[in-house]
């Protein structure tokens, strides 16, 4: 699991292949239960790169990103942004979110 | 099999496998989401007797540890459906699952405003959780709409963060006076706009107004807004056994205080139940009957 401070057009915009990220603040309770899940599906999912990127020290990212609500998943390819979440997902679901 | 099946890990369903386990009944509780249930948004718990402040989430973490240490078992499952019989089945996407007793506490969840286009917006001005979401709205003007306990702590904790917060409800008056209603009246960035509903949502790419009408005057006025958050309620979800289990009109089930259903062995707990309180003291109260009660039809059974 990687936490983006900074940089996260260099990171994430120049990633090759698949990355998922969780946007999340450490005040959000739904939130802190994902987070949870989060880690458990990057253990079953070594192919694809899981991020983290806290809302409150990133906020022109979020802005950016228009993200307005929190826990938001986006799951990104080549730096493109494939799909996205809003709210928490269950274990399966977060599976049936990245896919194959 | 198992004894009791709980189906839901909020406040009620864990508090009844607390009870349940206790009473060294071999229990599942199964999950289709996460525990906690809708006190998890719940930014600061203030009336649980025993806990002067405690955060809905910190309160929730610890009534599902509190829970989980007694050794039941907790899966994250949804529940498809349920089957009725000296032995009842439980089904979920994967599994079928055997007990002698049920307890449904699968809650509600937030209602949504009926107005055609909404969802359009949702997580783009609209939101239905202002402790997850407030700080996005830093500075900005927002409104709440509802009138309930809900709408006016949302209310009160968006007015320290947020530049101007609109109140609109569809009644004249509050039908409850609480401290935080007393705090919000004296707050100089609140507005409150009674008697009226939200008619309509507006913007491009995301939420820029909306539209309340007065309810006799049927006078319209324009709030330019960059956040609506929506505490109108709750709906049941019953939809998983409404096909054999009486529920009222809005699809509560019914109950009295004894949590018992129409059917002999499924018992009923919580926001789900059809009653005039809904609390999480209540949620707790009721999760203690269905156990017990729970408990009591299986040793008829023997």
């Amino acid at each position: 699991m990687e936490y983006i401070k900074n940089n996260f057009d260099k990171i994430v915009t120049n990633y090759n292949g698949k990355c998922i990220v969780d946007f999340y603040t450490d005040w959000c309770g739904p939130c802190k239960l994902f987070s949870k899940v989060f880690e458990e599906v990057e253990e079953l999912k070594k192919d694809i790169k899981f991020f983290k990127v806290n809302t409150d020290s990133n906020r022109s990212t979020a802005q950016k990103l228009g993200i307005m609500s929190i826990p938001t998943i986006i799951l990104f390819e080549n730096g493109k942004e494939i799909k996205r979440n809003i709210g928490f997902m269950s274990k399966e679901n977060l599976i049936d979110f990245i896919g194959d | 099999m198992y004894d009791i099946i709980i189906i839901g890990a909020g406040p009620s369903g864990l508090t009844a496998c607390i009870y349940s386990c206790l009473a060294n009944k071999k229990v599942l509780v199964l999950e289709k989401e996460t525990y906690g249930g809708q006190i998890l948004k719940t930014n600061k718990v203030r009336n649980y007797p025993g806990f002067e402040n405690i955060s809905g989430y910190d309160f929730a973490t610890n009534l599902y540890n509190q829970a989980k240490n007694l050794g039941p078992d907790i899966k994250f499952e949804e529940v498809l459906r349920i089957n009725n019989g000296e032995i009842k089945k439980v089904i979920t996407k994967n599994n079928t699952y055997e007990a002698k007793a049920i307890i449904i506490a699968s809650g509600s969840t937030t209602r949504k405003l009926p107005i055609a286009g909404i969802e359009k917006f949702d997580g783009k001005g609209i939101s239905y959780c202002a402790t997850c979401d407030g700080n996005f709205y830093k500075g900005k003007d927002v409104a709440v709409v509802g009138g309930g306990n809900t709408a006016i702590d949302e209310a009160l904790y968006l007015s320290d963060i947020c530049n101007k917060v609109y109140i609109v409800y569809r009644r004249k008056e509050f039908s409850f006076n609480s401290i935080n209603l007393e705090k919000l009246k004296e707050r100089k960035n609140v507005s409150f706009i009674l008697n009226s509903n939200v008619v309509s949502v507006n913007g491009e790419d995301k939420l820029e107004s909306i539209i309340a009408e007065d309810v006799d005057t049927k006078e319209k006025t324009t709030l330019e807004i960059n956040g609506l958050f929506v505490a109108i309620g709750s709906v049941p979800v019953s939809d998983i056994c409404n096909d054999i289990i009486d529920t009222n009109e809005s699809g509560y089930i019914k109950a009295s205080e004894d949590c018992k259903t129409n059917i002999d062995g499924i018992f009923v707990c919580g926001d789900i139940r059809e009653k005039q309180v809904r609390q999480l003291t209540t949620a707790c109260s009721d999760g203690t009957t269905a156990s017990i009660n729970a408990c009591k039809y299986i040793a008829t059974k023997k």
